[in-house]
């Protein structure tokens, strides 16, 4: 039985009130907010986010991960790989990017399946994330939101079975982004979604249903995609779904429309609430439309209390529009006067890739420190070459001292910085993000999470940041 | 092992006026320095044998000092980041005590002003990793930030209010900027007040602007012989007794045993130099110290790590008044890193210029009372993981 394993999901912190937004430009506000990632996040990082979340809910080893997105920082250079290599997956696994197409994501799905179901995978794990942009001052730019998600697609201990699958194709402008295009273009919306979104998705549902024998009542929840608010509504009721028992809520009035992460966002909040039985059904949309039956299985009643979206939406810090501005470099803004930063050594980078993208340190098999970064020599001991290897992404510490810091190298003065202890030994001198400076205290719980660093000459460097523990 | 005391002297010195200097070059300041340490020794460029030049970002190489036009001696170029100064008048002096020369320069210059950037490129994260293999991920903190991280620490462990914490701070502001204020050649030559130091703007908090020390360009130098020749050249050479190095191995950054509430590498390299020296009493036998100020909760950590004070009660004798000019053991007479300014390959030579002076009887209005033995100490690189030297002189040889 192939399915859903377990189900991972990053919401970035900050959120951008509509009527900020609406106020800024003098336009009317759709109300509400939406999900916007830091400066120092992007698709990749998202992404990362996401595994890690889905990784902590299961003990299977997977041996592949897919990304899905239509904000892949690179044109040419897989990312699956950076997720990979920071997830820290076996070196034998499949790695793929899924983009170009808000379908990016269930087509990376429909792949795992067929990658599980003919037994040359056991488990993959597909993650989506999206950061789009639209056209200051259009109704988009109130829609989009920012977020990941991340599904483990395998057969054994499955949460929820996915037992059929329809998809179509549909060629048609609605949405679009040239390569040179920093914003979605978009053409008559009332065109798009009279002979695009509506029909297509209408097609596409109801051809599963008729290809499985079955009725809209037969769903305990139905999750699927839709560009803004009204279209969602609209669907539902063209479809005979009841809009309060089995219509999943879009989110889109708290995180907003997240792209390729959207659909499978709401997927997530559905099975935080499932039943054993429940059926469910998902749709994507993006020049066509991928439909699929899921039926959750006992096994929902097992798996790890995670947080759920829920408690993830709780903890928020507003953003304001200037600071969205700088953070997405719409005008030049004055900053910190220090040089820009070169480019990071490749074959250094290459060389120290374990430790810096999957933060691996070691720990000293004669004194039993673990220390950061991987040495030689042991810094208590100086024992020589006598170490185990101990990853220290997926620990947890508490902040030993800090500085608020107005001279960083940061788009989003002041930084902060400063050491953690992790509980279980070793220290790390590092950026903390995520943080609101009237909460930084010695002591504060923290967690380490993957965050764009800076850009130079065509290369992104990623690292670890400290945050605390959401 | 023998050390150094007693072996070496110094017979004359140089130090150019430290600040904003748009219209000096690093030659303008390398000739300046250079030439009052010639004219002060009463030697000229012929006699000097060897020289080691210190220096962070002016200069890559010996070729550095090609604005002396030295004829073809040996010539090094020597880098320990905020202790570069001090690091060349300590290879110059083990060259001298070797037996290998008799009268060489230590020179330190640095021009950090045609960075045109406030502050100081390059970040504390950098210091000591290979410029050409970091994979360019370190923490993008500042220098301030580094040493906020001190100042959060130590608040915390000796239960010090921020605000009272800040308070004390300034009062070392306040002590250097008056101690400037009456050195015509140092960057800030202004006096200031508590109220003005605590409401200042932030930096990295805690730390506010005049936590901070000026960012400057300046050059100093020294003539160093062997200590039976010194008197050869004047009657009141500088006899040095001490040149202790610490390096630390980031072993504050990667062990949980530290705490960020002091400077290991000064505890060591302090404990060093008093063996060498044969001090045991450092706050009754040393008459003055020249002090890495870079931030003044660094000035405040190393009374205690150097044992002016005891550890956590530093201070009671900042709030006493210890080491004011008029106090038991002045600190930075010439205004500290924070008002004659740091530009770091200078630093060292300049604090030692300060000490020269004050045993000659030349310090004017700053003149403290009959000084025996001083200090010099610098700290470069970032709490946690650091360089540090502490240098003792004398008036008499032993």
């Amino acid at each position: 039985m192939v399915g859903i394993v377990s189900k991972g999901i990053h919401i970035p912190i900050y959120r951008l009130s509509r009527d900020d937004i609406a106020k800024m430009w003098g336009g009317r506000s759709a109300s509400g907010e939406k999900a916007v990632a830091s400066y120092d996040e992007d698709s990749l990082t998202m992404a990362v986010a996401a595994a890690m979340d889905c990784m902590k809910q299961s003990e299977q080893q997977m041996d592949g991960l897919f990304f899905a997105t239509t904000t892949s920082p690179y044109r040419e250079k897989q990312v699956a790989t950076t997720i990979a290599t920071a997830a820290d997956l076996p070196r034998v696994s499949r790695t793929a990017d899924f983009t170009s197409s808000l379908r990016a994501a269930t087509a990376a799905i429909n792949s795992a399946i067929d990658a599980v179901k003919s037994g040359s995978a056991k488990n993959i794990l597909v993650t989506a994330a999206d950061i789009r942009m639209a056209a200051a001052n259009s109704k988009r730019e109130q829609e989009f939101g920012d977020g990941a998600v991340a599904l483990m697609i395998g057969s054994d201990n499955v949460i929820a079975s996915i037992d059929g699958s329809y998809s179509i194709f549909d060629e048609i402008y609605d949405v679009w982004r040239t390569n040179e295009d920093d914003v979605v273009r978009s053409g008559d919306d009332r065109f798009a979604n009279t002979k695009g979104y509506l029909p297509v998705m209408q097609e596409a549902i109801s051809g599963l249903m008729n290809k499985h024998g079955l009725k809209p009542a037969d769903f305990a929840k139905v999750v699927y995609y839709a560009p803004d608010a009204k279209n969602h509504a609209s669907l539902a009721k063209s479809l005979g779904f009841d809009p309060k028992a089995q219509v999943q809520d879009p989110l889109y009035s708290i995180v907003g429309n997240t792209g390729v992460a959207s659909s499978l966002m709401m997927l997530v909040a559905a099975l935080d609430e499932a039943k054993p039985g429940d059926k469910i059904l998902l749709a994507s949309y993006g020049n066509g439309s991928d439909a699929f039956v899921l039926s959750v299985t006992e096994n929902i009643t097992k798996i790890k209390d995670g947080p759920k979206v829920a408690d993830r939406l709780a903890r928020k810090l507003p953003l304001s529009y200037e600071k969205y501005i700088g953070w997405r470099n719409l005008m030049p803004i004055e900053g910190v006067r220090l040089p820009e930063r070169t480019a990071p050594s490749i074959p250094a980078l290459f060389r120290e890739r374990r430790g810096v993208l999957a933060l691996y340190g070691v720990k000293c098999k004669q004194c039993g420190t673990p220390q950061y970064p991987v040495t030689r020599i042991c810094a208590v001991c100086q024992a020589k070459d006598d170490f185990e290897d101990y990853k220290f992404s997926d620990k947890r510490g508490k902040l030993f001292t800090y500085a608020i810091d107005r001279l960083a190298l940061t788009p989003s003065p002041p930084g902060i910085n400063g050491v953690i202890d992790f509980d279980d030994g070793g220290r790390i001198l590092c950026d903390i993000t995520d943080c609101d400076i009237k909460e930084v205290k010695i002591g504060l719980p923290m967690e380490m999470t993957f965050r764009k660093i800076y850009e130079s000459s065509g290369i992104t460097s990623y690292y670890w940041k400290g945050r605390p523990v959401l | 092992m023998e050390g150094i005391k007693d072996k070496v002297a110094i017979v004359g010195m140089g130090c150019t006026k430290f600040g904003e200097l748009w219209d000096k070059s690093v030659e303008d300041l390398l000739v300046e320095a250079a030439y009052e340490a010639f004219e002060d020794a009463g030697i000229g460029p012929k006699d000097i044998q060897a020289a080691w030049l210190g220096t962070v970002f002016s200069g890559l190489t010996a070729i550095s000092l090609a604005p002396l036009r030295l004829q073809y001696i040996p010539i090094t170029r020597v880098e320990n980041m905020c202790a570069t100064g001090s690091e060349a008048l300590r290879a110059a002096s083990y060259a001298v005590a070797a037996g290998v020369f008799d009268l060489v320069l230590a020179i330190g210059v640095e021009k950090l002003k045609d960075q045109g950037i406030t502050g100081v490129a390059g970040r504390p994260g950098d210091v000591g990793n290979s410029t050409i293999g970091t994979p360019g991920i370190a923490p993008g903190y500042s220098a301030p930030a580094s040493f906020a991280h001190l100042a959060t620490r130590y608040f915390h462990d000796n239960k010090l209010d921020p605000d009272e914490g800040k308070r004390v701070l300034a009062q070392i502001a306040v002590k250097n900027h008056h101690n400037g204020s009456l050195n015509p050649k140092a960057h800030f030559q202004n006096e200031i007040t508590v109220e003005q130091a605590v409401n200042a703007p932030i930096v990295a908090w805690p730390l506010g602007l005049f936590d901070s020390c000026g960012v400057s360009d300046g050059a100093a130098a020294a003539i160093v012989t062997r200590a039976d020749m010194a008197k050869n050249f004047r009657s009141d050479p500088l006899y040095i007794k001490a040149l202790a190095i610490s390096v630390g191995a980031r072993q504050g950054t990667m062990r949980q045993d530290y705490d960020f509430a002091h400077i290991e590498e000064n505890r060591r390299g302090s404990a060093m130099a008093y063996r060498e020296a044969g001090i045991t009493e450092p706050r009754k036998e040393i008459s003055m110290a020249e002090v890495h100020d870079c931030f003044t909760i660094h000035e405040l950590l190393v009374y205690e790590d150097l044992g002016f004070s005891p550890i956590g009660r530093a201070p009671e004798d900042v709030k006493a008044g210890t080491f004011t000019l008029e106090g038991d053991l002045p600190v930075n007479t010439d205004g500290g890193l924070k008002c004659f300014g740091h530009p770091l390959g200078a630093s060292g030579l300049r604090m030692m210029y300060e000490i020269y002076k004050q045993f000659q009887g030349k310090a004017g209005p700053r003149q403290i009372k009959n000084p025996r033995l001083g200090l010099t100490h610098n700290l470069g690189g970032q709490s946690g993981s650091a360089i540090c030297s502490c240098f003792i002189v004398g008036n008499e040889k032993g």
